[in-house]
């Protein structure tokens, strides 16, 4: 059964760090170029060259130390990590193995209950990427792009204490805001600079000691690690339900077919021979640096929210998720910070209908159509009576369409909300004597129906008349006589 | 001396230099002669493995032009070879290898840049040992070198053809590569001078990685005064490598004159052993007496555990290049095997067809040290010792300025005598390897002749010590004149 | 220590060798001799003795995060035995 076994679960999230230049060199980390256009000799493994080590990406891994709460160390070196593939060009990674950079963070997340845990960071180290493989396109070749080769990866691995593919994408998700917030990575997982890798394995709960895990690679996107995670999990609880093992090996999730298959090994035996890259010396940091580093961290995730909680006084809910992204939460602030409206009306706008209009054309909150001081404007309109929260919908879409300010649109469309009471009486008898029926059934107890009265005078007026006072109004009416 | 009136191919680069400078002859002629006489003696010799006449003689007309112009650029118009270990763009670059049998490179080492912006003229890349592993220039592709003083013996490697050349008086200086002797024991085996700087004093920018940690570049010349000239040159911080040293380079050769008087010369116990041929003890002997009777000090030292220097080496020099090596698969450049079955098949047969035996082997034993289960007690291991052997060094230069003693354990030996036995070959190496593992700066210089052959006496220095260990070479050899004798077929 | 033939083509296998089998037998006891040559580190006194990776006490260099390489694809792909594209080829490789 499955409540039988406690699933385990570590994370390998390999981020591309957001450098102009590659960690060891100084070719172009630019995505999207024609193949074999910015590998230069060094990231070609030519004979000779030497690495040289790109001072970001320290400052980078530095600062991702540090807002995972996890030890930046003094001292981190260099190994060799040694495999033959045809995109890793030299014959062996660069990266960290026995001393890296980053050791001991931590990571709060919510589990499915809403109880905030404590997910370790084993470590964080730095290494370089290797190029892409080709594998259709040239018969019965493999064609090798070395543009990707050298580009520097944070590697941050995770200790085991996720226990479902739930809890697996909550870390993932966090982590990935931080990157973002840090502006140590662009987290583009479609282009590859955010990658993870799962290592999933079940026990017997209660039972101490770790089960088999098999490794998935081959994750792009969050959704497919949370099916493939699940997918593993009940393939595995069903081999050992069976009697069966659970292979330690390396598998790759099919979206397609939506399974987990095993993965041809790349190296006979993993034996890597890892040793000090000796073309690199230890990096040495001092006190000096590393605070420098802490000094210029933004405001992380966590304590964005809490803040927005307490001063804008908002839903923690909401507050969540405009701080997903640094980019929406501080849009969320000029609105807030340009408008008399309450905050909780301008993040339930910013959640709402703008993140409703960005999703419908696949745009990212920095390249939204409407700016957050014209937002704030808007929300001005609602909140002096302007308009009302219908009509603002309607030059929310107008404004979103390049039609102007909301100022321009509501006198442009003429939009202006019929506040004048003695108008609004006149159509309101208007709408009563054209609906004689109606009304004796309204005045016999059919309270109901003021709704359709309603709707006949905001019909009349084209939706301008304030709610409200129709509302008042109409009662009145129906109600003498 | 007098006016120099000894033939082009016998002077020294100071001497032509200043034939140059006095209009005596041009960088033309002077190249033209030289191209000459490497022609008239590859067969036997078989020092180059490209010679570049063309691209030689454009260089020589380009620094006749700049001489005339006034530009007297330290080695303008002299005449340089560089060892096959260095990268030379738009020349071919084989590091004495089958798999690089067809590489063209497409940039110039550090070290070839230098030189070249100091004026000099290229006239080819020289033999040597198949990626610099092998002391006695047997494991080329392109076959063996032979030493100029007896065609039928080793001039020594890996930087064989450099000093064959040298000591052939076919060129008057050379640059070679030094991981555990390669410039200093073929300089012993020749008759000439063979400098490895300090680790980190030039730059390995350019120059096929073999060892990483132990690689240094350094020059084979007739003087020390020549290898002091071209070490300026060389030297000096290159932030396209990282472990490059910003040191200030010093005028190496303005400190020459320094006396021999008052120097603290270490003599090491444990050189004078039975490993040691009787004919050249008894060169070293005399050598050291020579500089004691110009006031030098002659101090015992004791470096307990150098006679683990071979063994050290011969685990982290191979592990180190079994990484390096990895880059040589057949895909991006180099040789390809033909119709290769799947990418294992490309990497086997490229790799098991492009590198010699040698090779082979040390990329074996490079992969078993550092494989799981053997890197404890081989590499990490090794690298300690190697941490011990660094302190004795220290220790002893606490009392003494350069530490004395041979270079090489005998004179030259027949080609084919020690190519059965790996570890007979290794053991040429015996007093050359401390050298690296400590990083440390050494010479060798001719004294004298046993059995008709060279004997070479080596100095070594502490850290960045050049200045040192060249004064004294160049004082040594203003009491002798070994360094002018030269192998009567080349004269 | 000698080293056995399966521990040899271990090693090759690793190290992407392919071994002659006219000579394999000639390369397990040159390596193996190697290996028994350099066992005798095994009784140097290293007890609390630090590693020595590089000869001298250096740090690594940081260097400015800058593009400083060109496209210089054309020139150096004179030197591939097979390119199509701008492509390195090799035989196909199954993932």
């Amino acid at each position: 059964m499955k409540s039988d076994w406690e699933v385990v679960i570590g994370l390998e999230i390999h981020t591309q760090l957001a450098t102009e230049s590659k960690i060891f060199s100084g070719a172009s980390t630019a995505y999207g170029a024609d193949a074999n256009s910015q590998a230069c000799l060094v990231d070609l493994g030519y004979p000779g060259v030497l690495p040289v080590l790109n001072g970001e990406v320290v400052r980078m891994a530095a600062s991702f130390g540090l807002a995972v709460n996890a030890t930046v160390a003094q001292r981190s070196i260099f190994a060799r990590k040694n495999y033959f593939y045809p995109d890793l060009p030299k014959g062996y990674q660069i990266s960290q193995y026995e001393l890296p950079i980053v050791e001991n963070g931590e990571m709060m997340i919510r589990d499915e209950a809403g109880n905030e845990i404590r997910i370790g960071i084993t470590r964080a180290h730095l290494e370089e990427d290797a190029g892409k493989s080709v594998h259709e396109g040239f018969g019965n070749a493999t064609g090798i792009d070395l543009n990707r080769a050298g580009t520097p990866l944070l590697e941050i691995v995770s200790e085991p204490d996720l226990r479902s593919a739930k809890q697996a994408i909550a870390y993932m998700r966090k982590i990935h805001s931080i990157v973002r917030y840090l502006e140590i990575s662009d987290g583009n997982m479609q282009e590859g600079s955010f990658r993870c890798d799962a290592n999933v394995s079940v026990r017997p709960r209660g039972q101490e000691e770790l089960g088999t895990r098999a490794e998935l690679k081959n994750l792009n996107s969050f959704r497919f690690i949370e099916k493939a995670i699940n997918f593993e999990i009940d393939r595995q609880i069903e081999i050992l339900e069976d009697g069966g093992e659970v292979l330690q090996e390396t598998r790759l999730y099919d979206s397609v077919k939506d399974e987990t298959r095993s993965m041809r090994s790349k190296e006979e035996a993993n034996d890597y021979r890892y040793f000090p890259d000796p073309d690199l010396l230890p990096v040495e940091l001092d006190e000096e640096f590393i605070e420098a580093v802490r000094k210029a961290l933004p405001e992380l995730p966590d304590a964005k929210l809490a803040r927005f909680v307490d001063q804008y006084k908002l839903k923690s809910a909401d507050a969540e998720i405009l701080t997903h992204s640094r980019a929406l939460a501080d849009y969320f602030e000029v609105v807030a910070g340009n408008s008399n409206t309450e905050p909780q009306i301008a993040a339930n706008w910013v959640i709402g209908e703008l993140s409703a209009a960005l999703n419908k054309e696949s745009i990212d909150i920095g390249d939204s159509k409407i700016e957050a001081a014209a937002l704030a404007g808007l929300l001005d309109r609602i909140a002096d009576s302007t308009i009302s929260g219908k009509i603002a919908k309607e030059v929310f879409e107008a404004m979103w369409a390049g039609e102007g300010t909301a100022d321009d649109v509501i006198e442009a469309k003429g939009l202006k909300q019929i506040t004048d009471s003695s108008a609004i009486e006149g159509i309101v008898d208007a709408v009563i004597q054209a609906n004689p029926g109606q009304a004796a059934e309204y005045r016999g107890g059919k309270d109901k129906l003021l709704g359709f009265f309603v709707g006949q005078v905001m019909k009349e007026t084209g939706g301008k008349a304030n709610p409200g006072q129709v509302n008042e109004i109409l009662k009145k009416k129906l109600s003498d006589s | 001396m007098g006016q120099d009136t000894a033939a082009l191919h016998a002077r020294s680069l100071s001497e032509l230099s200043r034939g140059l400078n006095e209009g005596e002859f041009t960088s033309r002629e002077l190249t033209e002669s030289l191209l000459q006489r490497i022609d008239d003696h590859q067969e036997q010799l078989n020092a180059f493995i490209t010679v570049t006449a063309d691209h030689a003689l454009q260089r020589a007309d380009a620094a006749d032009k700049a001489r005339a112009n006034g530009d007297t650029g330290t080695l303008n118009g002299l005449p340089i070879v560089h060892k096959d270990l260095f990268c030379t763009k738009g020349v071919l670059t084989t590091c004495g290898s089958h798999i690089l049998g067809n590489f063209v490179s497409p940039y110039d080492a550090t070290v070839v840049e230098r030189i070249n912006a100091a004026g000099a003229v290229m006239l080819g890349k020289t033999n040597m040992d198949e990626f610099a592993m092998g002391s006695s220039n047997e494991t080329s592709y392109y076959g063996p070198v032979t030493n100029p003083w007896n065609e039928k013996l080793s001039p020594g490697g890996s930087s064989g053809g450099s000093a064959a050349a040298v000591a052939a008086r076919v060129v008057p200086a050379a640059t070679g590569t030094d991981t555990g002797g390669s410039i200093r024991q073929p300089a012993a085996l020749t008759g000439t001078v063979g400098l490895k700087p300090t680790y980190g004093r030039v730059s390995r920018y350019g120059m096929v990685a073999f060892a990483s940690s132990l690689d240094q570049a350094g020059v084979i010349t007739r003087s020390a005064e020549d290898a002091a000239l071209l070490l300026g040159v060389m030297a000096g911080y290159d932030r396209r490598d990282s472990t490059s040293v910003d040191h200030p380079v010093p005028d190496y050769v303005a400190a020459l004159s320094k006396p021999v008087k008052g120097l603290k010369i270490g003599i090491v116990r444990q050189h004078f052993d039975e490993g040691l041929d009787a004919g050249c003890e008894e060169r070293i002997k005399v050598a050291l007496s020579a500089l004691k009777d110009q006031g030098a000090t002659l101090i015992e030292v004791d470096l307990p555990n150098i006679d683990l220097s071979v063994p050290t080496y011969y685990v982290v020099a191979p592990a180190e290049c079994s990484s390096n090596l990895s880059r040589f698969d057949g895909v991006r450049f180099g040789h390809r095997s033909d119709n290769p079955e799947d990418i294992l098949d490309l990497y086997c047969r490229s790799r098991g067809e492009g590198f010699g035996a040698e090779v082979q082997r040390r990329v074996m034993t490079g992969t078993y040290v550092l494989s799981a289960g053997y890197y404890d007690a081989y590499y990490l291991k090794a690298q300690k010792v190697r941490q011990l052997i660094s302190q004795d060094f220290k220790k002893a230069f606490a009392n003494v300025d350069v530490i004395a003693g041979p270079t090489a354990p005998t004179t030259a030996f027949a080609i084919g005598e020690k190519t059965d036995d790996p570890i007979t070959m290794y053991l040429n190496d015996i007093y050359t390897i401390g050298a690296n593992l400590a990083g440390l700066p050494g010479v060798s210089v001719p004294c004298g002749f046993a059995d008709g052959l060279p004997v070479g006496l080596q100095l070594v220095g502490p850290h960045f010590a050049e200045e040192t260990i060249l004064a004294c070479a160049h004082q040594y050899q203003q009491l002798t004149d070994w360094h002018t004798q030269g192998p009567e077929d080349f004269s | 220590m000698s080293l056995t033939k399966d521990q040899v083509q271990h090693i090759a296998t690793l190290a992407r060798l392919k071994l002659a089998d006219a000579e394999f037998d000639d390369v397990v006891d040159k390596l193996s001799r190697i290996v028994e040559f350099v066992d005798q580190l095994q009784a140097a006194p290293t007890d609390d003795v630090l590693p020595m990776a590089h000869p001298l006490n250096m740090t690594q260099r940081l260097r400015a995060d800058e593009i400083t390489e060109p496209n210089e694809r054309d020139e150096v792909q004179k030197n591939a035995p097979q390119v199509e594209n701008g492509y390195y080829l090799v035989p196909k490789v199954i993932e």
